[in-house]
């Protein structure tokens, strides 16, 4: 494992961001730490950054503790903030450049800034950016050391789609040659894209965490679009299983898909003279694994 | 050693990209020295005007740059996340805070090309013969007032640095003999300047540019802020 996190609380005064949190981010793995604004997540990538003293708790980054071993870890780990950390009057090419010098592992910052797509921006200063722009220089910045782990903080936001496509290859090849990369984000859809390992965070507190294939496996549903009127009471008896209102004319029934099922509800929607908008009887998203573990709740 | 210079590089292209605050660092002490050396209004009391003024302009300038300047800069720098992204990296607290303190040297260097002729055009005749004392005494002001600001702009939020550097600013400019004689302030606050860092840079420059003055202990002054202001900022300074 690269990140062991053990029992981590995070104060800031009498506000408890980050509650009792254990965790573990597999090597070579990406691990989403995921949920709403304000649970945490920033928290606790910042204390495994060492940037923050956690209250109570033990954290390991390669073995190393964040706080007392920064110095050893920062040639070890690639961070991208949340946003800015770059002087608005900086050039894209000097300050990638910088970067790559100060690290000192002979990164080719020429052709990290390709990898980002950045070569026609190359003069442009951080100013003058797009705020995807400005997202996948703080990417590079968190690869011009060679890192052996990446902690990446809202990587996609404001990133428009062939930005993000750029981001997700570049986070696929970094797991791919065995570098550990842990984001924190609070796009579940997204997240589900890029990560094979999950976090799920609620109001500071841990609520699962695993492989997401595990995670989102757990249990199977029905779900179909209508009018948003229908009787769920009816609708369970016809299709023999517990029916809920979603909202927005979705309905849920609790259970496994099967023809025998579909063909129930399809039929019985077609003698109420109701229409089928949608239908999806996949395996759950990961967004639905995270209502269904918070209540609904976000 | 190298991460040092590659920082001081690194600062010293982002001062050059900011060219008005450059300009203005050299502007504002040229038109006070401009002003005061053909306006006959500082008490100076027995010391020959221009005798007191070049050097108190320059070490003004000194204060300036590498404690204002400088810390607001910083100060802005954390509030745009620059230094906690640098924190990440294998650059040091005290590595970053040298390459600060040499890039504002460097600028100083520019300063004194331009303040110290313009004295000399005004009717400055330096008597000193210790300019080698003078560099000394340059850098050991830019140490302490750099690690000075340094020690405000690593803990405080940007904008309470920005009135704490400039408070702090205008207190040394009044107390520290730089453009009004110790002499002239009531006696229990010309004791308490004694001590100023402002204080023994202004003193210390009188003495080894114009071969007049107290020498060991504005030096002594200087050289203990120019070892402990630096220390403690690197010290206590936060990268978030």
């Amino acid at each position: 494992m690269s990140v062991v996190v053990e029992n981590l609380t995070v104060r800031y005064g009498s506000l408890t961001a980050v509650d009792n949190v254990s965790f573990e981010a597999p090597t070579g793995a990406v691990t989403v730490v995921l949920g709403p604004n304000g649970a945490g997540k920033t928290s606790t990538i910042e204390v495994c950054e060492g940037f923050r003293e956690p209250a109570q708790g033990t954290i390991q980054v390669l073995g190393l503790d964040p706080r007392t071993q920064h110095a050893q870890l920062t040639h070890l780990m690639g961070v991208m903030l949340q946003g800015g950390g770059v002087y608005p009057s900086a050039r894209v090419g000097d300050v990638i450049r910088h970067f790559c010098a100060l690290y000192g592992k002979k990164v080719d910052a020429a052709a990290l800034i390709e990898q980002v797509g950045l070569t026609s921006r190359v003069k442009s200063t951080w100013r003058r950016l797009s705020g995807g722009e400005q997202q996948r220089v703080s990417l590079a910045l968190a690869l011009a050391g060679d890192p052996k782990v990446v902690f990446l903080d809202e990587p996609t936001s404001g990133v428009d789609i062939d930005g993000r496509d750029t981001i997700r290859d570049i986070i696929a090849a970094l797991s791919q040659r065995g570098t550990t990369v842990v984001l924190a984000s609070h796009d579940m859809a997204e997240a589900e894209r890029v990560a094979s390992h999950a976090v799920l965070f609620q109001e500071g507190r841990v609520i699962a965490q695993g492989a997401i294939a595990d995670l989102t496996g757990v249990r199977k549903r029905f779900r179909f679009t209508s009018v948003a009127t229908i009787d769920t009471t009816e609708l369970a008896g016809a299709a023999g299983s517990p029916a809920h209102h979603m909202g927005d004319g979705v309905y849920e029934i609790a259970a496994e898909s099967s023809p025998r099922l579909v063909g129930r509800v399809t039929q019985w929607l077609a003698e109420q003279g109701l229409p089928l908008l949608s239908v999806d009887m996949g395996q759950e998203s990961l967004e639905d694994a995270y209502r269904r573990m918070t209540g609904g709740r976000r | 050693m190298k991460r040092i210079f590659l920082q001081l590089r690194a600062e010293l292209m982002l001062l050059a990209r900011n060219g008005e605050q450059l300009l203005l660092t050299l502007i504002i002490p040229v038109i006070l020295l401009a002003f005061f050396g053909s306006v006959d209004v500082l008490p100076s009391g027995d010391t020959e005007p221009l005798n007191f003024l070049v050097p108190g302009v320059l070490a003004v300038a000194i204060m300036s740059t590498s404690m204002v300047s400088l810390g607001i800069a910083t100060g802005f720098e954390r509030s745009y996340l620059v230094l906690k992204r640098l924190g990440a990296t294998p650059l040091s607290k005290s590595q970053l805070v040298i390459a600060k303190i040499l890039s504002v040297f460097v600028v100083e260097l520019l300063q004194a090309a331009v303040l110290l002729p313009i004295g000399l055009l005004l009717g400055w005749n330096p008597a000193g013969n210790t300019w080698p004392l003078a560099i000394a005494a340059v850098f050991l002001g830019t140490a302490s007032f750099a690690g000075v600001g340094l020690i405000l702009a690593g803990r405080l939020r940007a904008e309470i640095n920005l009135a704490a550097q400039n408070g702090l600013y205008l207190l040394l400019l009044l107390l520290g003999g730089m453009i009004i004689p110790r002499d002239s302030l009531p006696g229990f606050l010309s004791t308490a300047a004694s001590v100023l860092p402002s204080t023994g840079l202004a003193d210390l420059l009188r003495s080894t540019l114009n071969g007049s003055g107290p020498l060991m202990q504005p030096f002594i002054v200087l050289a203990v802020w120019a070892a402990l202001a630096p220390a403690i900022a690197a010290k206590r300074f936060r990268w978030s």
